[in-house]
């Protein structure tokens, strides 16, 4: 067996993932920073060259990422308003190089809670495409692919192939907050995504909300999302409630509290940032 | 699949040409290419993305080479630093940018920086600073305070000018050029490819006993060369920087003490090294109760880390002058507060690491070193061998701060050289540096300040313990300096100060950057504000009635007749003061959500060991050919002792400095110049400099018989001298060359003036001191608690800058490890031992700032001149904090002020004041 495969057709690498176990890798951007020291895997199985892997494609129901589709990718893509958070979550992925390297499926299948691609992915709708040779295909919502931290539902015979994202509404807005102790390079202390579109009176007609690093696997807020409906931008009330799915926790970074302090700000400001564009 | 690639060899293009190297599955492209191609300009700092040192161009796109696999460059194209400084002339004329701004110190992020920035230039020919920013944010910089670097990528006016490099001439740095062109090599760049390594063994726990299992199984499995342990340490297994206090194992014996403590060592060919896991290795660990802060350290139960350290006390300092007491007493008004801040770490780009080979019966050890002449002292030590059986050769060194001047790599270097008999090399990972380097001593001090009804100081009371870690290191030097200076460049004539440092199962604080004087300074400037407060004072008028003259003894009873600037300083913020209030009350009135604030602090830091002697020998020579030599012991690690120094002889010996060949530091060549510390070198080196310049010159003269103002030219074999009565010539091939091949030479050695401190710390503890008073403006999100520093403003009493250029980069780079260390940095042994989870600042939080040079002559200083490289960073966290206290209301207290801790406190001011 070659220990560095470069397959170029899907049905090799699902061949190979049906014999063996090397190490998947794309970006590396996550790969090599988690390898400890000493004897490293016998066989890596490198993504980024498999066909249609690393591009973005409007599918009848949507647009669909291709796995090794790179943050720098999505910034220079033509993407809809719907798309901002997404894009502006791939500006603080780490730095230019990071961007350059790093992809959308490795960002999710590293499931770090502190991920930036995800909550503006939770907020879009999205659903992960794995394939395997023995079952097919089947396709699960990024929410429950990732079932905790570093933890995601793949067997060892799967791959994500792709990221699929169902069409938004038209004139849907979106937007994406950041904190971090730095400005660039920095694990997030909290983020939000926000996707919300308004009605013609100016009021919320539908809004998703995800808060990432607040939770082991960034959470969507559906009683705020409903509550939300029907109330102008400007005046939004978040209750402790609300943030109910959220569970922070106190680490090197901030308090548990203060998390919860800070998403329930990030929210009004990503709200009033994405209606404001 | 179609083509399957040999998985041998990879193909590709390598800054223009054809490449084809070896690399084993998964291999870094960062390994490929510095050790399979030789491409040593690409730089290794992290080896995970945090620090861009690495990055490379793939397809004209940066990346950092430590995260690409190897493998995914086939066909495709690679750049790299030195092939762009050859082939680009962007990137020629890039580089150019560089050195007219100084803005490659150390250089060992320029790489990553110029790489990083073409690839901006090639996009985007004429970018704004945002867009450079985000070009760069990538890469860190721990030197620089990045500001250069912007105004480089920019092309602002060059700062650098053309001149002959006199005193006061802002000449680029003489060893730039190897820095932008990736050629110059730091301690990793020089070992051979293929070289036998050595990776360390370091204990997981804070505090564990441990066994070994049968290490010569071990090494034969592994086909290793050999194991070091502590019974391979020929010498005392202790080594130190302070006599006395010697008390850290090259190798832990039966006990670790911190987490990171190296027990032992494995020797092998990379091939073998790269397969060992440490967690494999045969010791069996029993990890004990650990006592981690100062408080549990002194505890009834906490173990004693050392004999005859009752209590784990190390050792204190004391400086008493007046009655401190009965001045509180009758104080018109009092302010106290508790002051703490945790672990800093130096977080140079360069890990430590280095080269060792025997050549005959001698041990010659290449590493990157702030004190090549003490590494050589402390292998005596350790290895046991007389001194004249071991060379120190230092590398040029990326970055340095303090820690290097303790040993870190030699002792091992050496063992495994003496060892197997054959070149070693070792380098560490992030982690390892991390985890055993020495870090800033988290301190918790409580500061009773009162004043008079007018204002003055009247009664000063400090305390403060200092964790100094598992062992001394600096230990004593910081308990030593704070008493001395915890007054601040103040007249206070009521002042007691303690100061002890205590031992923990931390990794050993040592040396940075101003031995535990920014620290103190945190506790009383913002006293000093909260006092000016209470006083109903403007916070900047009460610093300066109270400020240090000529003429008024400090709290050490030392009175300078001259040289005291810290008024001129002050001074020289009173126009900014004035207006960034004024800009800052008008946005509080229109804006609830960010508050902006300005603050000021002073601080002064004396230049030179504490009351000890502190010399330096600086030598140069003539050859017979003409060749001017100038023996520069004084290390480089990026302030830029090598131009400095330079620009001192060559003003002494009346040339310029193009016409002097400079030989660095090597125990075996090079005179000892002492260690790069105390802000030292160019006070006393180049002191050392001015009186080898001078005697040289007098010696020309001499021979030649000409008048004291003759200008003097060195040609080819000959010394040509103009005065009034002509030119006249010296045929150099006439005179009898020295040992040396001198012609003509001259050594000399300069120690400043102290006189010992007494039982109350009374004395001359140091020959000059160096001010500086900082003025900051923040703005603080409200409902965030996220700081962002809007612009600074440093007023530096440097003496006489020799180099202005070169002070602006000191400048620079001090504030941006100040607001560092007021913001966001925070060492916690066992997790904040990388650069993602601990922060320093990028290119993206340094806001402009602006420099003010003062020189206030100094009767020692060469030409006048004060040390400056650790003045900087003691008032800017201060200023920072006394700045946030005017934008929000809120004295911080703790560092660093991370958004959490921030609006914490801001939430209880809030509660605080709903209940009143």
């Amino acid at each position: 067996m070659l220990p560095y495969l470069r397959p170029t057709h899907l049905g090799d690498a699902l061949t190979v993932l049906q014999q063996s176990e090397p190490q998947i890798i794309a970006g590396g951007t996550d790969v090599y920073p988690a390898m400890p020291r000493g004897p490293r895997p016998e066989a890596f199985m490198d993504v980024t060259r498999i066909e249609g892997f690393s591009e973005i494609t409007r599918t009848q129901d949507g647009l669909r990422f291709g796995a090794a589709v790179t943050w720098s990718d999505i910034v220079r893509a033509d993407l809809p308003c719907a798309f901002d958070a997404l894009k502006q979550a791939a500006k603080e992925v780490g730095s230019l190089q990071i961007q350059n390297a790093g992809t959308i499926a490795g960002n999710i299948c590293n499931a770090s809670p502190a991920a930036d691609g995800v909550p503006p992915l939770l907020a879009l709708n999205a659903e992960v495409e794995l394939a395997s040779l023995a079952r097919g295909t089947r396709t699960v919502p990024l929410g429950d692919f990732i079932t905790g931290v570093r933890k995601v539902d793949l067997l060892p015979d799967e791959l994500v192939t792709a990221v699929s994202v169902p069409s938004p509404p038209e004139g849907m807005v979106s937007a994406f907050e950041k904190l971090g102790s730095r400005r660039y390079l920095v694990i997030s202390i909290t983020m939000t995504a926000t996707n919300i579109l308004l009605d013609a009176n100016g009021r919320i007609e539908r809004a998703h909300i995800a808060v990432g690093a607040c939770s082991a696997v960034a959470q969507r807020l559906p009683e705020l999302e409903r509550d939300l409906i029907g109330t102008r931008p400007s005046e939004i009330a978040i209750e402790d409630r609300h943030l109910a799915p959220l569970s922070p926790i106190d680490d090197v970074r901030g308090s548990g509290s203060y998390r919860l302090d800070a998403a329930a700000e990030q929210i009004q400001r990503a709200i009033s940032r994405a209606v404001l564009t | 699949m179609k083509k399957p690639i040999e998985p041998t060899a990879t193909r590709f293009r390598l800054n223009g040409q054809e490449a084809a190297a070896i690399a084993v599955p998964g291999q870094r492209l960062s390994e490929m290419l510095r050790e399979g191609l030789g491409q040593r300009d690409v730089k290794i700092g992290c080896d995970a993305g945090d620090c861009g040192a690495c990055t490379v161009l793939v397809e004209g796109k940066p990346f950092c080479a430590c995260l690409t696999p190897a493998h995914q460059v086939a066909g495709l194209s690679v750049e790299t630093l030195a092939g762009l400084r050859d082939q680009d002339p962007a990137a020629q004329a890039l580089a150019q940018s560089f050195l007219d701004h100084g803005a490659a110190q150390c250089g060992i992020c320029t790489p990553g920086m110029m790489v990083s920035a073409v690839a901006l230039l090639r996009d985007v020919p004429e970018p704004n600073e945002a867009q450079v920013k985000d070009a760069l944010g990538g890469v860190l910089c721990r030197c620089t305070g990045y500001r250069k670097i912007i105004d480089a990528v920019l092309g602002a006016p060059a700062v650098a000018r053309d001149a002959v490099g006199s005193v006061g001439d802002a000449i680029r740095h003489l060893d730039g050029e190897a820095k932008l062109s990736g050629a110059l090599q730091y301690a990793d760049d020089v070992a051979p490819v293929g070289c036998l390594e050595i990776l360390l063994i370091r204990s997981p726990y804070p505090r564990a006993s441990f066994t070994f299992g049968n290490l010569e199984n071990y090494a034969a499995e592994n086909g290793l060369e050999g194991i070091l342990t502590a019974e391979d340490v020929a010498g005392e297994n202790t080594f130190g920087v302070i006599p006395g206090f010697e008390d850290q194992p090259v190798f832990a014996e039966n006990e670790a003490r911190f987490r990171g403590e190296a027990v032992a060592a494995v020797i092998g060919t990379p091939e073998v090294i790269a397969r060992i896991a440490p967690e494999d290795f045969p010791v069996s660990w029993t990890e004990l109760p650990a006592a981690q802060d100062i408080e549990t350290a002194q505890g009834k139960t906490a173990a004693q880390l050392h004999d005859g350290r009752v209590n784990n006390v190390m050792c204190g300092g004391f400086v008493k002058c007046g009655d401190p007491e009965d001045a509180l007493a009758r104080a018109h008004v009092i302010v106290e507060g508790r002051f703490q801040s945790g672990f800093v770490e130096h977080a140079y780009i360069e890990p430590e690491a280095g080269f060792a080979q025997m050549v005959g019966d001698r041990v010659e050890v290449h590493a990157c070193t702030q004190a090549p002449v003490m590494d050589l002292e402390g292998l005596e030590r350790v290895l046991g061998l007389d001194r004249s059986r071991i060379r120190v050769v230092p590398t040029a060194v990326g970055g340095g701060f303090g820690s290097k001047l303790d040993m870190s790599v030699q002792p091992y270097l050496a063992l495994g050289a003496i060892k197997t008999g054959k070149p070693v090399r070792i380098c560490f990972t992030r982690i390892e540096s991390m985890q055993c380097s020495t870090k800033r001593h988290p301190s918790d001090i409580t500061l009773r300040i009162g004043a008079d009804a007018k204002g003055k100081i009247c009664g000063f009371d400090f305390r403060g313990s200092f964790d100094t870690g598992a062992y001394a290191s600096w230990g004593p030097t910081v308990a030593n300096r704070v008493p001395v200076h915890a007054s601040g460049p103040y007249q206070v004539t009521d002042y007691v100060a303690q100061s002890k440092g205590i031992h923990t199962n931390n990794p050993p604080a040592g040396a940075f950057r101003g031995f535990g004087v920014p620290q103190s300074a945190i506790a009383q400037e913002s006293l000093f504000d909260d006092l000016s407060e209470l006083l109903g004072m403007d916070a900047l008028d009460f610093r300066i009635l109270n400020a240090l003259e000529n003429g008024v003894p400090t709290v050490c009873g030392q009175v300078f007749d001259q040289g005291v600037g810290i008024k001129a300083c002050f001074d020289a913020l009173r126009a900014e003061w004035k207006t960034e209030r004024a800009k800052a009350e008008q946005l509080n009135a229109e804006n609830t959500k960010v508050k902006r604030g300005v603050g000021v602090a002073g601080g002064w830091y004396g230049c030179g060991n504490t009351s000890l002697p502190n010399p330096a020998t600086i030598k140069s020579g003539v050859r017979a050919d003409g060749t001017l030599v100038l023996h520069q012991g004084a290390m480089d690690i990026g302030q830029g002792a090598n131009t400095v120094i330079t620009q001192i002889f060559a003003t002494a010996l009346g040339v310029s400095v193009d016409q002097i060949e400079l030989v660095g530091a090597d125990t075996d060549v090079t005179p000892d110049a002492g260690k790069t510390s105390a802000s030292r070198q160019t006070f006393v080196s180049g002191n050392a400099a001015r009186l080898s310049g001078t005697a040289l010159r007098e010696a020309v003269l001499r021979h030649m018989n000409v008048s004291p103002d003759a200008r003097l030219a060195f040609a080819a074999g000959a010394i040509h001298a103009t005065d009034d009565s002509g030119t006249h010539g010296l045929d150099l091939g006439a005179l009898t060359p020295d040992a040396d091949g001198f012609v003509l030479a001259a050594s000399e050695t300069y120690d400043p003036p102290t006189k010992p401190l007494d039982e109350n710390g009374q004395g001359h503890p140091y020959a000059q001191f160096g001010y500086a008073a900082h003025l900051a403006v923040v703005e603080v999100d409200m409902t965030l608690g996220a700081i962002t520093p809007i612009k600074f403003v440093a007023a530096h009493d440097v003496g006489q800058a020799i180099n202005p250029m070169l002070v602006e980069g000191q400048v620079h780079g001090g504030i941006a490890q100040g607001l560092g260390m007021a913001l966001m940095e925070e060492f916690i042994p066992g997790r904040t031992e990388n650069l993602h989870d601990y922060l320093i600042p990028t290119i993206g939080d340094i806001p402009p700032i602006e420099t003010i040079i003062i020189e206030e002559a100094d009767a020692h200083g060469p030409f006048g001149a004060k040390g400056l490289g650790e003045h900087v960073l003691i008032p800017t966290a201060p200023a920072l904090l006394n700045a946030i206290k005017q934008a929000t209301g809120v004295r911080m207290t703790q560092v660093p002020a991370i958004p959490s801790r921030m609006l914490e406190a801001i939430q209880n001011e809030t509660n605080a004041c709903k209940k009143t």
